[in-house]
């Protein structure tokens, strides 16, 4: 663009490898799923009227349960261990979760403010743990020890003819898929995800009808931090295998992103998470590759896309204008 | 207790500074917020601030020029926040992340473009750095920004807008044109504060160099109710927990007696809550004495003090009986406090009462 780089080349990087069979594709939906996971999370938590900013902190909670089952219980095997790594890390994030929406039910405290301290609590606190507790002695990084080999779960590659086992695209892409399928039952064809809809659509109409809201805002808390942890499942069992301090970049804060884009519904959710997840792979060449374009560009598109969707009266005030200008 | 008495003029002095960001973007956000206007965005604005100040002063070799370029750019960001938010009424936290990931990437592609390097700007010598003025405009500017609300008609129509839109409205004061200017003060104070950060503090500008302070200034606006001088302590308060936090850093491990002088401390700040609380209530009803508020909240505070000395004992028995108090123990205080009190001591009914809330003129 203005920068003095090609700017074909620089969005026909960012695009080319991001479509490419089989790595390129690998990769995109490699970085899709943990969007897909908290996209959900905050999709879930607007439908019910809350903003969730606590994904983040959520996602740490329940990737270092995940962790710690995977370390303590490293001797169980696998067809028990992964199940219940991954309950410990969906249980964690149902708790970090649920903390705002108690705080909000019991308090009336708002959640903007609660989630966003918790983040900074759950950093610290586990920096704590993973500091003094379960690093392995001597090693510079800060990260825990690894989780034991019966933790792992499989890589994608394994299965799929051509994709390359390097590629860390693992069985939670699945997962993710199956969550977008749960939360489009749970929210549409349940009664408790009625309650949750007509909480987030009017409070008082949903009590008057027979609803209590504040059991509808801890439910929908506590499921939209399920979902964020569920990122710790990715994260920690399919790719990493330890917990490492500060892991995700914002991925938290992309759900939201993801969330409004995808208009609060599965499928969107789905959608849009594919076109972040195919931004955050095209970023990397186009940082390797051009000279002065960075990889920041990615965070640029996604803040616009934010602040255009949440705008989205300025197009009909745009398009009301254009169409007095013909009837003119 | 020796080593906490060495440690305090130093403790003092690393307050002051690392209060200086968070006061002014808190009072920034106290202008937005008593307008109606929600800005998560502070942390963007500040982010800003510190990057336009510290290539402007790269540049010209002068803070000054720096300071205002800063403030430029902040009121731009801040301008533009106002017009999705006020204009366009999108919602206001959304729009206010959207203006924080905006201005992670924005100064990183731009500094990669101007100096390829999108991590950080270039180095500016120590005579062009601005360090103690920055510290003086801020605390100058809390009973500044006191006499503009209370005093002058302008604070009253900001006021009158965050509370009540429609009233103002019909009583002939422009909404919208209040909301923008409110708005726009409040990116031009937190740009000074990033500015402060960025060549003040430091001599460059690093990615995301603001880590989480303008969500903390917003923290203290609430923990100060959205008024001026209660913000201030509050930002102290935080200030003065993240100096312990830098000032121990190499320790390590915090004394026990130093923590419990801490605890005490903050628990000081609680029972002075209850006290005003109980103060705001009894307005309504009969005043009672002062001797009675008093002596009630110093033996609460005692109480507080005692109850919280004896838990510690146990803790430490059980948990840390060999080391002291890890230092990230110390770093969640301010988040604690702040959701405690946000829980406890602050109903919603404090907030400006549009808070948040779009404003429609009827036609």
């Amino acid at each position: 663009m203005i920068v003095g780089d090609n700017p074909i080349k620089a969005y026909g990087l960012l695009i080319g490898s991001a479509l490419s069979y089989p790595v390129g594709i690998g990769y995109t939906l490699f970085y899709t799923t943990p969007l897909i996971f908290t996209g959900l999370a905050v999709a879930v938590a607007f439908r019910c009227g809350l903003l969730n900013i606590g994904a983040e902190g959520q996602l740490y909670v329940a990737a270092f349960a995940a962790t710690w089952i995977g370390i303590s219980a490293a001797k169980l095997p696998m067809i028990l261990l992964v199940p219940i790594a991954c309950i410990f890390a969906v249980l964690g994030g149902a708790f970090w979760g649920a903390i705002p929406g108690v705080l909000k039910a019991r308090f009336g405290s708002h959640e903007v403010i609660n989630t966003i301290m918790l983040n900074f609590i759950a950093i610290s606190i586990l920096g704590y743990f993973t500091q003094y507790h379960y690093k392995t002695p001597g090693d510079p990084i800060m990260q825990t020890a690894p989780i034991g080999a019966n933790a792992h779960i499989p890589r994608l590659g394994q299965f799929i003819p051509g994709m390359p086992e390097f590629i860390p695209l693992n069985f939670a892409f699945i997962l993710a898929l199956l969550a977008c399928v749960f939360v489009y039952v749970f929210l549409w064809k349940t009664k408790f995800g009625y309650e949750i809809r007509a909480t987030g659509l009017n409070p008082t109409a949903a009590e008057y009808g027979g609803i209590a809201p504040r059991k509808q805002i801890i439910v929908a808390m506590a499921l939209s931090g399920a979902l964020a942890g569920m990122v710790g499942i990715h994260e920690v069992l399919g790719y990493r295998y330890v917990y490492y301090d500060n892991f995700s970049a914002n991925v938290g804060f992309t759900g939201i992103a993801v969330a409004l884009l995808g208009r609060n519904h599965p499928v969107g959710v789905l959608f849009a998470a594919l076109f972040f997840g195919m931004l955050e792979r095209g970023g990397i060449p186009v940082d390797a590759f051009t000279e002065k374009v960075s990889k920041d560009i990615v965070d640029i598109l996604k803040a616009l896309v934010i602040l255009f969707v949440a705008g989205e009266a300025m197009f009909q005030m745009l398009f009301s204008k254009l169409g007095v200008m013909k009837e003119q | 207790m020796s080593d906490f008495i060495t440690l305090l003029p130093i403790l003092f002095f690393t307050t002051l500074r690392l209060t200086t960001p968070l006061l002014l973007a808190a009072l920034g956000g106290l202008f937005s917020e008593r307008a109606g206007v929600i800005n998560i965005a502070l942390e963007g604005l500040m982010l800003s601030g510190a990057f336009t100040s510290a290539v402007v002063t790269w540049k010209t070799g002068n803070p000054w020029i720096g300071v205002l370029c800063g403030i430029g750019a902040g009121v731009a960001v801040a301008w533009v926040y106002a017009i999705f938010t006020i204009k366009f009424k999108a919602d206001q936290v959304v729009s206010g992340t959207a203006i924080n990931i905006l201005m992670i990437g924005l100064p990183g592609f731009l500094s990669g473009a101007l100096f390829l390097s999108s991590g950080s700007t270039p180095s500016i010598p120590e005579q062009a750095q601005m360090p103690y003025f920055p510290i003086i405009f801020a605390f100058v500017m809390v009973p500044v920004t006191w006499y503009v609300l209370y005093k002058t008609p302008f604070g009253l129509r900001l006021r009158a807008v965050g509370e009540n839109p429609a009233a103002a409205d019909a009583a002939g004061v422009s909404v919208y044109r209040i909301r923008y200017t409110g708005v726009m003060i409040s990116g031009a104070l937190a740009a000074v504060g990033g500015a402060y950060l960025s060549i003040g503090q430091a001599s460059l500008f690093t990615r995301n160099m603001t880590a989480g302070r303008g969500f903390i200034a917003l923290a203290a606006l609430i923990f100060g109710k959205w008024r001026p001088v209660q913000t201030m302590l509050a930002c102290l308060f935080f200030g003065f927990t993240e100096a312990l936090t830098i000032q121990v850093q190499g320790i390590q491990f915090i004394r026990w007696k130093l923590f419990t002088a801490i605890l005490i401390i903050i628990v000081a700040v609680i029972a002075l809550f209850v006290i005003q609380l109980g103060k705001e209530r009894e307005t309504s009803n009969e005043k009672l004495p002062l001797w009675i508020t008093a002596t009630s909240g110093f033996i609460t505070f005692l109480l507080a003090a005692y109850i919280t000395k004896r838990i510690l004992g146990v803790v430490r028995e059980y948990w840390f009986a060999e080391t002291g108090i890890p230092i990230q123990f110390i770093q969640i205080i301010p988040y604690v406090l702040t959701i405690v009190v946000l829980a406890g001591f602050i109903g919603a009914s404090r907030a400006p009462k549009a808070l948040g809330q779009p404003y429609q003129k009827e036609r």
